[in-house]
């Protein structure tokens, strides 16, 4: 049993680490260009479309698809470099950062070859924006209880109901949403759900604002009324999303993007407590350190068991429940050693800045991508306990 | 680190599931399972894996070594191997042959200090050395006015005070008067009481990290036989969340030591990247024989509480390896400062870099 459970340790091949240095590269020029400000991550300027067509024309999006539709045929551990290297340096991904990680992968998979051809490439080029509609009022991380109805009609479907907490629906070009065909059975209660490529911008779909207590607006209500979708926007199969749907997820689960969230405010305390440390500052230190390691370590592991085509869905549950947890905690425990930062610290306001808008955003990162009971219940599961 | 592919790992396997199984060990008050156990674990030559066939051991990989030693973990094993090994490691970096039998290594603290006399003779004191009492041979690294420098102590030679650590096995302080040594030679260029200590950290991390995978299945298997409230206790949500939190911390601690294990093994000396690995390991598996200990008992109730459970073999041992070749808190304060003398912008390099 506890052998399902192994993280080998994996180390990222050479070729990742001369990549890491041309990402390095390219974001030392784009931050000293203006584009975006590493030591800001409440920034409003984070839908920055010209930042996305440059990452894109550097060939780092769709990096693992094959090259006919646009990818660079990379492997899935240099694309992970990409991805901690954009998050680390907090550049404005949000609005590739979906389509790249899940919702490409999802139409490589299960979208008809005329569709793939028309919308990976653009994808790759950076040129469009996806949000995932899975969530619905009263049904968070209970997927299969969405209620959104895919109605048959001709030619396509009519879609009538509300997806919610839809990140950046509102500067979306796409969709990737799960509907009701039908309703579950009695043997299964995930039956009847179907996966649609849902082309945003068109009348049917109003996109309210949903604003969050960092003070921004990422998220969004999602209201569909009498909307038609084309028959061959079906992705997969009819009433069986369920399968995709949790696949998909041990790519959304396992990233760097689940540990490194605040990760800005650890940089930030290290410089302001500066080169000598008292013991109190230099053991937080370490402990936080150790942690991180730890984690990313067991990341990059899953990013090898994904890289080798497995389905590593406890392992990725597992990094991310800790992951977030950490994530989550690292704010206060930032606030707890930054107490002891002399006043004369240079950084001393950049780091209150960046504690105010860490400690609002921790809450919400053990509730996206799944919360953390679900998560424990997927592991549950996993150790053969239900 | 696989061990099903690993021939030192099946070995020993075989060895501690026949000899010193957790239950059979567990019910004998006597410890007459000591003596058979040492003997062909000797007689496989695993005590001396990591002495090479020139120097009298049997020359197996730092990275067979350390997944033994993860194996020794899984059945808590009671018997001085990690220091035998640890010894013998130490000795064979100066070219000092491995006498047969048990040995451990001082000092085992990163705060104790051995210090070579004028005439070659050793003085200092090393508290908390596990297994001193069981030892008839020391590795000693030693600091003289030449440097340090490695020696083989005969230890009815040094005086031990006897001590139990919270796992029930010798921790004992060791003096060491005056006393000439069998052997001694100069260290080579990189190994050092630190690196002495944080490969001390590492064996310990995979024992920990073993002891915490026993834990979790045996945790896993009781919540399935008992029934409380009228239902097995694993369909209990609040249950299965807690064994899903051991899990978590049983994958890390499994992860952290099999990942600084695997950069020893591949290092060519203890640069600031191996250093990471190694304290975070030691620091990461000790919060997780924290954590993880508190919900395998948790789970258990009042049975695991009792001696006549196996979970304490388990539970104590990894709680009381925290203390041995530097604690958490000692690593964690040395990685801080490591990390602050780098400077901010070099943090996230250092992390990825691994």
């Amino acid at each position: 049993m506890t052998a399902a459970l192994r993280f080998d340790p994996i180390r990222l091949p050479e070729k990742c680490e001369q990549l890491r240095k041309e990402v390095r590269a390219f974001l030392a020029e784009e931050i000293a260009a203006g584009t975006f400000d590493p030591h800001k991550p409440n920034r409003e300027d984070t839908d920055a479309p010209e930042f996305s067509r440059r990452v894109g024309a550097k060939g780092w999006l769709g990096m693992t698809w094959p090259k006919k539709y646009g990818g660079q045929e990379r492997s899935f551990l240099e694309r992970y470099v990409v991805t901690e290297e954009m998050r680390v340096a907090n550049a404005p991904t949000r609005r590739f950062f979906v389509a790249d990680r899940q919702s490409g992968p999802v139409l490589l998979k299960y979208a008809p070859e005329h569709i793939k051809m028309e919308i990976l490439p653009r994808i790759c080029r950076g040129e469009i924006c996806f949000a995932i509609g899975m969530s619905e009022p009263n049904s968070g991380s209970d997927l299969f209880a969405a209620k959104t109805r895919a109605t048959k009609t001709d030619g396509g479907y009519l879609i009538n109901g509300t997806k919610i907490w839809t990140s950046s629906a509102h500067i979306a070009d796409y969709m990737i949403a799960i509907f009701r065909t039908s309703q579950p059975t009695k043997e299964n209660r995930r039956h009847g759900l179907t996966q649609f490529l849902v082309k945003m911008k068109q009348p049917g779909i109003k996109v309210n604002p949903i604003g969050q207590i960092t003070g921004q607006y990422e998220f969004n209500e999602v209201v569909f009324t009498d909307f038609f979708v084309p028959e061959d926007h079906v992705l997969g199969e009819v009433d069986g999303a369920w399968k995709q749907a949790t696949s998909e997820l041990a790519y959304e689960r396992s990233g760097p993007e689940r540990f490194l969230e605040t990760y800005y405010v650890l940089t930030e305390l290290v410089r302001a407590v500066g080169p000598n440390p008292d013991t109190r500052s230099a053991e937080g230190i370490g402990r936080l350190v150790a942690q991180l390691h730890t984690m990313r370590r067991m990341s990059v592991s899953v990013a090898g068991m994904l890289a080798a085509g497995k389905e590593p869905v406890v392992e990725a549950s597992i990094v991310k429940d800790i992951g977030t947890v950490w994530e989550q905690q690292l704010p206060h425990r930032v606030r707890d050693l930054a107490a002891f930062v002399e006043e004369t610290a240079t950084n001393r306001e950049t780091l209150e800045r960046q504690l105010d808008f860490a400690i609002k955003t921790a809450p919400k990162l053990t509730i996206q991508g799944g919360t953390t009971e679900v998560l424990r219940g997927i592991i549950a599961r996993g150790l053969g306990l239900r | 680190m696989a061990e099903s592919d690993n021939i030192v790992v099946e070995t020993a396997e075989k060895i501690f599931a026949d000899l010193a199984d957790p239950q059979t060990i567990n019910n004998d008050k006597t410890n007459s399972w000591q003596a058979p156990l040492w003997q062909a674990l000797s007689e496989a030559g695993l005590p001396l894996s990591w002495v090479p066939d020139d120097l009298g051991g049997s020359g197996a990989s730092l990275a067979d070594g350390f997944a033994l030693l993860n194996a020794a973990g899984r059945f808590a094993v009671a018997v001085p191997l990690a220091e035998t090994m640890l010894a013998g490691w130490l000795l064979a970096q100066a070219k000092i042959a491995s006498p047969e039998r048990e040995m451990t290594v001082l000092p085992a603290s990163p705060k104790d200090r051995i210090t070579i006399d004028a005439d070659g003779a050793l003085s200092g004191r090393s508290r908390g050395v596990p297994f001193a009492k069981a030892a008839k041979h020391f590795a000693v690294l030693a600091h003289g006015k030449d440097g340090v420098s490695i020696a083989l102590v005969d230890a009815s030679k040094a005086r031990i005070e006897s001590g139990l650590n919270v796992g029930y096995d010798h921790s004992d302080t060791v003096t060491l008067d005056k006393v000439q040594p069998v052997t001694i030679k100069a260290a080579p260029d990189g190994v050092d009481q630190t690196n002495l200590m944080l490969m001390g950290g590492v064996a310990r991390s995979l024992q920990i990290a073993g002891a915490l995978e026993s834990m979790l299945d045996i945790s896993v298997r009781y919540s399935n036989e008992r029934v409380a409230f009228e239902k097995k206790i694993s369909k209990f949500q609040a249950v299965q969340h807690n064994l899903a939190r051991l899990a978590g911390e049983s994958a890390a601690a499994l992860a952290a030591a099999t990942s600084a294990a695997d950069a020893i093994a591949n290092a060519k000396s203890f640069n600031d990247e191996v250093y990471l690995e190694a304290a975070s390991a030691k620091i990461r598996c000790a919060e997780a024989a924290e954590k993880g200990g508190g919900i395998a008992h948790q789970v258990h109730g009042a049975i695991g509480f009792t001696m006549e459970h196996i979970l304490h073999r388990y539970s104590l041992r990894a709680l009381a390896w925290r203390d041995d070749f530097g604690s958490e808190s000692h690593w964690a304060v040395e990685l801080g400062k490591l990390v602050a003398n780098r400077g901010a912008d070099e943090l996230w390099p250092l992390v990825a870099s691994r």
